[in-house]
């Protein structure tokens, strides 16, 4: 891609958002301003798809799904995320799922974790000790090959599995989860997320219990977050909410992130993965 | 009493075909299971947020309510948080809009990254809310407070209104998405006045 033009373009936006902040205090048509500026912004991120360095993370998880690692030093292409041992198309596309070999509804970086752990003898305790990256830090090797199965799935829509019992019980414990209010904000994912057209401060927040909004954005998970420069997985941003809303830390692989990742696939039902996504 | 609680049960069957726009029925979720997970859903958390994996009455009841009590709940709710409110010893509800400004553009404290703390909390009310017209980074949850001083004309009542609706939201509006940051201990008694000032006095940016 040409990176200078690029730059000249996002130079574009940053001047018409200053010249905005400079206008006199016509209030909603600076507002509406505002909107189309970082729209603009949107756009022209997402304009070269090869632009987005969340590739390089795809195509690490790629190796090391298929790299000889760990203490039993095999691969993982025995691992079977739902559409039998080392089938990887498609499979993202019915995640979460009830699994009987864990007696669990995983998503896929709790599916991972889980054939890592027991194909590959991987400490699970190492796995999700300190699971997501920090600022500038590339997505750790769970989150990698997430975003790699996700990748695979590029194109297909959500099945939203309704299928099993406990994939019933997932997404309606989900969605009682996202509107559970608590900590000392009382916040639940639902004070940000359950109307149409918000923003805090200038970011606009889907409206995740509407189907319409969930089929736009849930398929664009995981994501390279321009903000933090790497990629952030769905249950890394869930523990960023938790973090916003004054929770403690969301453990990865938590019934608790599988349930609101089902719930939050079953608003998005139909709607297209598009992962890795970029975003602001 | 058991056709009243079939239809009941009726009635929020169909309330969650609905919420999901489909017919396969989904299981209801028992309070202790939804509690459970959540308890279980955070790794060791450290003391001061083990009591936040709990709820209190109004977050369960609006919680369970969508945020939509029923008249008779949401009068309930009202009057219990209203009793929460205190005032300063002096009476007086309106400190320095400076200090105000400050706090409603912090949006730190109480966030597992903000322990052991190195400054006070903020209000983080820009968030959420137009206020001074200088700012134009400002979040749209909340109605727009520009002007908001003069357009009350800068009166008592008005000046506690705001008072209160900092201190505990649910006072006037229950189940309001608003945190209760008096009631909750987010803001002190002084911030609070502040963030009043802010809103009310006649020199503040968000009245010019």
């Amino acid at each position: 891609m040409d990176f200078r033009r690029s730059s000249r373009g996002l130079g574009a936006v940053v001047f018409a958002l200053v010249v905005a902040s400079l206008a006199p205090p016509q209030v909603a048509a600076q507002t509406i301003d505002t909107e189309k500026a970082i729209e603009e912004y949107r756009r022209m991120m997402k304009e070269d798809p090869w632009s987005n360095p969340g590739f390089l993370d795809a195509d690490r998880g790629e190796d090391l799904w298929k790299a000889k690692r760990g203490p039993k030093n095999v691969s993982l292409e025995t691992c079977d995320l739902g559409k039998g041992p080392g089938v990887v198309d498609g499979a993202f596309a019915e995640l979460p799922r009830y699994f009987g070999d864990a007696d669990e509804v995983m998503d896929a970086e709790s599916r991972v974790i889980h054939c890592m752990t027991t194909i590959q003898g991987f400490s699970r305790a190492d796995l999700t000790r300190r699971p997501h990256p920090g600022g500038g830090q590339r997505v750790k090797e769970v989150g990698a090959i997430a975003t790699w199965v996700a990748s695979k799935s590029s194109g297909l829509k959500f099945k939203a599995r309704l299928d099993h019992v406990r994939e019933r019980e997932a997404v309606a414990l989900g969605e009682n989860l996202f509107n559970r209010r608590s900590g000392p904000f009382d916040f639940a994912c639902a004070t940000c997320h359950a109307t149409a057209g918000q923003r805090i401060r200038l970011q606009g927040l889907p409206f995740l219990a509407d189907p319409e909004e969930a089929r736009k954005v849930v398929g664009e998970w995981p994501a390279y977050r321009v903000s933090s420069t790497h990629v952030m997985t769905m249950q890394h941003r869930l523990y960023d909410c938790y973090w916003q809303m004054r929770m403690p830390e969301l453990a990865i692989g938590s019934e608790a992130s599988n349930a609101l990742a089902a719930y939050l696939v079953y608003t998005a039902k139909g709607g297209v993965i598009d992962a890795p996504g970029l975003k602001r | 009493m058991t056709k009243f609680r079939s239809l009941a049960q009726v009635a929020t069957l169909a309330a969650a075909a609905a919420l999901f726009g489909c017919s396969t029925p989904l299981p209801s979720i028992a309070p202790e299971k939804a509690d459970a997970t959540i308890k279980a859903a955070f790794v060791n958390p450290p003391d001061p947020f083990k009591p936040r994996l709990a709820q209190d009455e109004t977050m369960r009841q609006c919680s369970e309510a969508r945020n939509d009590p029923p008249a008779a709940l949401g009068e309930a709710i009202s009057k219990r948080e209203a009793a929460t409110i205190k005032y300063p010893a002096d009476g007086n509800l309106m400190g320095d809009w400076k200090r105000g400004e400050a706090l409603a553009q912090s949006g730190y404290g109480l966030r597992f990254s903000d322990y052991p703390a190195t400054r006070p909390n903020g209000g983080n009310c820009y968030a959420c809310h137009q206020i001074s017209k200088a700012e134009v980074s400002f979040g749209t949850l909340g109605p727009s407070l520009a002007e908001y001083g003069k357009l009350k004309d800068f009166s008592a009542e008005a000046t506690k209104a705001v008072y209160d609706k900092i201190y505990n939201s649910h006072a006037a509006n229950p189940c309001s998405l608003m945190p209760r940051f008096g009631a909750n201990g987010v803001l002190t008694i002084e911030q609070i006045k502040d963030a009043v000032a802010l809103l009310m006095s006649k020199d503040s940016p968000v009245n010019q």
